[in-house]
Parts: structure tokens; sequence; C-alpha cells
């Protein structure tokens, strides 16, 4: 599986990532809006025309007040809640490691956007035909032995494509080898089951607006249960039912003969 | 085929006639139907964004949350009811089956209406029929209403038959119709019970005095519970309205049963936090703990403390006050869980739903009324009206 090491402190916040992302998937401009937050940051949040978004954080680290840039787009999880939510396998893990949407299949229920822990996938809001839009790790690139467009043009090397194995590797080897740069966790090593993206950073995660109150276990294996419950309910319930109507049915029968013998 | 074109015919012809010499009060609701119905189209050229405040923090609204979510726990009438009478033997009770029957056909046929404006493409909703994904409980819940909807229309389809005096496939139906009920009250517990696990998959962003893996039986239990309820409040309404005689010496019963339901619900609940130990949110000193107080004391233990007196369930006023409270109470759950119990991040658009929503949402319900009002009033669907010579189902 393939994957992406966000090194946040390497990155300089020039967002040359977000404009390539907009060049090769083709994603229009966004207005530049004002919102109160952090400093330069536009736009606030991903939309549909957003795939990937630094974010400027004005945090304190090794004592003096510093901009802290974190980027956020879909984390490509190992077993991805919106994949297994989606009724119609709209939304899949390719054995790639991308997390691919099939346009045709969806029918716009949304439920994907409301079962994803990083608030990721976005929709066309004002679309008669809308889509469901994310990052789709240039899955179109890959395909044809190409790296990701923002892997591609990140000038300091914050954004690493890789084998998932070898990207952990190098994450713990710069957290053994330079302790006091970075927070000691690679994010998305064990977030709701691992993710395909792997984010190291300098200040604490929180702070830039990752979730930090994720569950190690995957998601999809929350509602697995409920549904492995679903034959035993009917069998179950389909005797129950069954034989209770039987015995009430034959108690009235059988009141009803004697009734008739009585009369005899 | 002429005899079906005859029917068609008669049936467009009533309904007009009935929209025609309608009361002031269905002719408010015609309206907002209009109006609703005109707010839809303009999402059909425009998105779901411009007629609501959906957004990317907020993906579901009021429309889940009410149209679905609730309409689905009010329709629970439906196979209680239908339980009630032909698999339990509760035959007395029978003059509240088809009422009952109706309103939950109706309920689902607005939550499906509801699902082609919330659907962003709606076009493709048989989808999951043929694009299996055994995972999703999405995928479980679009089954679930598909199926029981066609049990529901098998359930109805007596009164529909008689009507017309469709003697041969009335008695068809006879031979299917017990099978029918109890694939009935099996659909209905998936289904009941899948809408609470839609939540399963959110253990982070649900707040977690709603949030816990038996989020399934407890909408199963409450939905058990409202659909009691409902029978209750709709049969006084209904009584109200038309000028019939109240069925209170039936009606009471009911009213017996749902304290047992709700004491249930309320162990688990309780319970449930305990064994969690998040008892403690409950007394923090905000939206969320005050929303889920509501929910305890006038969802639960105040129609516990009033059903389980005699005298108070042989008042009529009474009984509904307290079935009421059992409605009020599941549907502030379904916000709850849905909405109100959400947790986004900050720097999210909060949501509140737009007028245009409440529009649409008021357009489903005034749907339902119309229609009710039409087919109690030309359908053998009371008792009286009933056919004399066989058993009302």
């Amino acid at each position: 599986m393939k994957g992406f090491l966000i090194d946040n402190s390497k990155c300089i916040g020039c967002r040359a990532c977000m404009v390539a992302c907009k060049q090769w998937n083709n994603l229009t401009a966004s207005k530049p809006v004002f919102f109160s937050g952090p400093g330069y940051q536009n736009p606030r949040d991903l939309d549909a025309n957003n795939f990937t978004l630094i974010t400027y954080n004005e945090l304190e680290t090794g004592g003096r007040m510093n901009w802290v840039f974190g980027n956020r787009r879909c984390m490509h999880c190992n077993d991805p809640g919106c994949a297994s939510a989606c009724p119609v396998k709209a939304l899949e893990k390719t054995p790639e490691g991308a997390v691919y949407w099939n346009a045709w299949k969806c029918i716009g229920c949304r439920y994907c956007m409301f079962a994803c822990p990083y608030h990721i996938p976005t929709f066309e809001w004002r679309s008669a035909n809308p889509e469901i839009r994310k990052c789709t790790m240039c899955y179109d690139r890959m395909k044809v032995g190409m790296v990701p467009s923002c892997a591609k043009v990140c000038p300091t090397g914050a954004i690493l494509f890789g084998e998932r194995a070898d990207l952990v590797a190098e994450a713990e080897s710069r957290l053994r080898n330079n302790p006091s740069a970075y927070v000691h966790q690679i994010y998305g090593k064990d977030e709701v089951g691992g993710t395909c993206v792997l984010i190291l950073s300098e200040a604490p995660f929180d702070q830039l607006g990752y979730p930090t109150d994720l569950p190690k276990r995957s998601l999809p294996s929350y509602t697995a249960q409920a549904m492995e419950a679903i034959p035993g309910v009917v069998v179950g319930l389909g005797l129950v039912l069954g034989i209770t109507y039987k015995l009430i049915n034959r108690r009235g029968e059988v009141a009803a003969a004697g009734e008739k013998g009585g009369r005899a | 085929m002429n005899q079906l074109k005859a029917i068609v015919i008669a049936l467009v012809r009533e309904f007009i006639q009935f929209l025609r010499t309608s009361s002031v009060f269905l002719r408010i609701m015609m309206l907002i139907f209009v109006a609703g119905f005109a707010t839809i189209l303009y999402r059909y050229l425009f998105g779901i964004g411009a007629i609501s405040n959906l957004n990317d923090a907020y993906p579901w609204g009021l429309w889940i949350s009410f149209d679905v979510l609730c309409g689905v726990a009010l329709a629970a009438g439906g196979f209680t009811t239908a339980g009630a009478v032909h698999i339990f033997g509760g035959k007395k009770y029978e003059p509240l089956a088809r009422p009952a029957i109706l309103t939950a056909f109706l309920g689902y046929l607005l939550v499906i209406g509801a699902l082609w404006v919330d659907l962003g493409r709606p076009w493709k909703i048989w989808h999951p029929m043929v694009l299996w994904q055994p995972h999703s409980v999405m995928f479980e819940v679009g089954w679930c209403v598909m199926l029981y909807t066609i049990v529901l229309a098998i359930e109805f389809s007596p009164a529909f038959f008689e009507k017309f005096g469709l003697e041969k496939a009335r008695n068809a139906v006879r031979s299917f119709y017990v099978p029918g009920v109890i694939a009935g009250m099996i659909l209905s517990t998936l289904h009941q019970s899948s809408l609470g696990s839609l939540f399963l998959i959110v253990p982070h962003k649900l707040s977690p005095i709603w949030w816990t893996p038996i989020l399934p039986l407890m909408f199963f239990v409450s939905a058990v519970a409202v659909g009691l309820a409902m029978v209750i409040f709709e049969s006084t309404i209904a009584a109200k309205a038309f000028k019939r005689e109240s069925e209170i010496h039936l009606l009471k019963d009911f009213g017996r049963a749902i304290p047992w339901v709700l004491m249930v619900y309320l162990v688990m609940k309780i319970g449930d936090l305990v064994a969690r130990q998040q008892v403690m949110l409950l007394f923090e000193m905000n939206g969320m703990a005050v929303a889920f107080w509501i929910e305890l004391l006038v969802g639960i233990l105040l129609p516990i403390a009033i059903l389980t007196q005699r005298d108070a369930r042989e008042d009529g006023r009474i009984l509904f006050g307290a079935a009421s409270c059992v409605i009020l109470g599941v549907v502030l759950n379904r916000f709850n869980v849905s909405m109100i119990g959400m947790r986004s991040q900050a720097w999210q658009t909060p949501y509140f739903p737009h007028l245009l929503e409440f529009l649409v949402t008021a357009c489903v319900i005034a749907a339902g009324i119309i229609i009710y009002a039409y087919v109690v009033k030309h359908f053998p669907i009371w008792h009286e009206a009933a056919h004399s010579g066989h058993s009302a189902e």
C-alpha cells in the first residue's frame, strides 16, 4: 500500500501543493473569505474545490511564537469508515492504498461524510447532479506510475510519497534521530486502525486541529458487530413469532372445539 | 386491464372531488404542500444547498432527523399493532389495526418521498438493490425501507380490495396475510434498530451521552413504545377530527403496556451510562445534558408515572397527554442522536435548519395529513366502515 509521509516541521506554508492539486484535478479557484481564526489561512476548510489545505496555526514552539503549518487531506484509512458506510460501494479502498470514489454508483446519501472521522468527503451543495469530492491520492497519476501532484511539487520534501511500510520506518527514524524537533507521535500510524497518510509535527496534533480522540480500532468494526447479528435476528424472530402464532391460534381452535362439544 | 383502468380513474376522480369539498384546515395543508413542492422543484435545479443550511460539517440535518428517523419511529404503530392483533392473539384490538397500518404505510411512503429530496442523486435510489455492500448499515436501511413498504402495501391491500369489491384478490391476500405480518415484524425490528446502528460508526463525533454499542437495541425498544403511543395519539385525534366515538376501551390497554416498555428502555439507558461510566456528563451544565434530561423526564419518567395509574389511563385526555409525552421524548431522542449530540470541529460551520428546510418537512407532513384524511373517508379503515362480513385485517 502506498501513502504519504507529511512532515509538518518541514512545511514552509507555500501552498504549492494546494495549487498543484487544483491544477491536476481541474478544480476551480475559491474566492478568499475573511473568517476569525488562524492568520493567513484560506480557505477556512476543505470543500468541493479544495482537496488539500495548509492550515496556519500561531503556536508557541521551542519557547517562542511560531507559525506551525498543518496539512489536511483524506487520510486514506487502511480500513476506511466511508467505504464501509457507502451502501453502493461507490467508495472503495484500492489495493494501491487510495480510497477512490466512483461517480456513477453514488446515490448522494452522504453517509460517507457523516462517517468520516476527519471530516474529509465534501459535497457539491449547489449542483443539480452533485458529486462527493475528496483527495484521490491522484489515483489516475498513480495508475501510470507518476507521483501524486502535491508530493511532486513540494519544494522542501515535506510531502513524501511511497510504500506505507517504508514511510513508517522513515518517520520512526526521524523521531529517533531528532527527538527534540517533533512531538513523539506518528499521526495516522494507529488512528482508526491506521491510515495511509502519516503525519509528523513539531506542535501537539490537537493544537493543529487534528482530531486526537479517535479510537485505535477501525470504525467499520463498530458497525460490523451490529450487522453480524442480522441473520440471527431474522431466523430467531421468525421462529419465535411463527411458533407463538401457532400456539395461540391452536389454543383458540381447541377452545372453540371445546365449546361446540359442550353444546352437543 | 380495463378493470384496472376503471379503478384508477375512479380513484383520481374521487380524490379530486375530495380535495374540492375539503375543509379549511385541509386547504391550508394543500397550500403548504404546494409551497413545499415548489421549493423541492427549485432544489432539483439548483442543488440541496440552495434550499438548506446543510454543509460539509453537517451533511445530515432536519430531513434525516425528522422526516426519516422520526418518520420511521412514528410508523412503528404498524408492526406493533399488527403483531398484537394477528400474532399474539389480541383479536379484540382489531379495530385499531387498520388505522395503525394505514399510518405506518403512509409514514413509509413519506420517508421515501423525503429521501427524494435529501438524496443528492435520487434517481439512483435503486442502486442498493444491485450494487451490494453488505457491510454498510445504510445498505441494510435501504433494503428494509423497500421490503417493509411492500409488506405494508400487502397489509393495507384488504381495505383496497374491499372498497372495489375484488373478492378474489381479497381472499388471495388472506392466504398469506399472517406470514406477511411476521415478515413485517422482522423487517421492522431490523429497520428500527438499524437506524440506531447508523450512528455506531461515529464514536468520536456523537457525545458519549448517546453513543453506545447498544444504540440499535435502544432504537428498537423506544420504537415499540412510541408505536403504541402513536396508536393512542392518532386514534384520539381521528376521533375528535372526524367526530367518531373514542376507542378508549381498547386504547387504555395500549396505555397499560407502554410503561413496561418504557421501563425496559429506562433501565437500558441508565444501566448503559453507568456501565460506560459516563453518568457525570449528565451533570454538566450544557445543552446536551439538558436535552438528555428532557428526554428522560418528559419522555420516559412522566409517562411511566401517569400510565401506571389505572384512573389516569381510563381518562382519554390524560391518556392522550401521556402518549404525547412518549412521542415527544422519542422525537427528541432521534434529534439528540443525529443532530444535537453531534460534535464538530471549531473551524466548521454550525448548523441550524434553513426556513425552507422546515417548509419541505411541513410539506411532507401536510401530504400525509391530506392523504390520511382522504383514505379514512373513502376506504374501509375504521371498524364501523370495514366490510361487515369479513374480519378486518
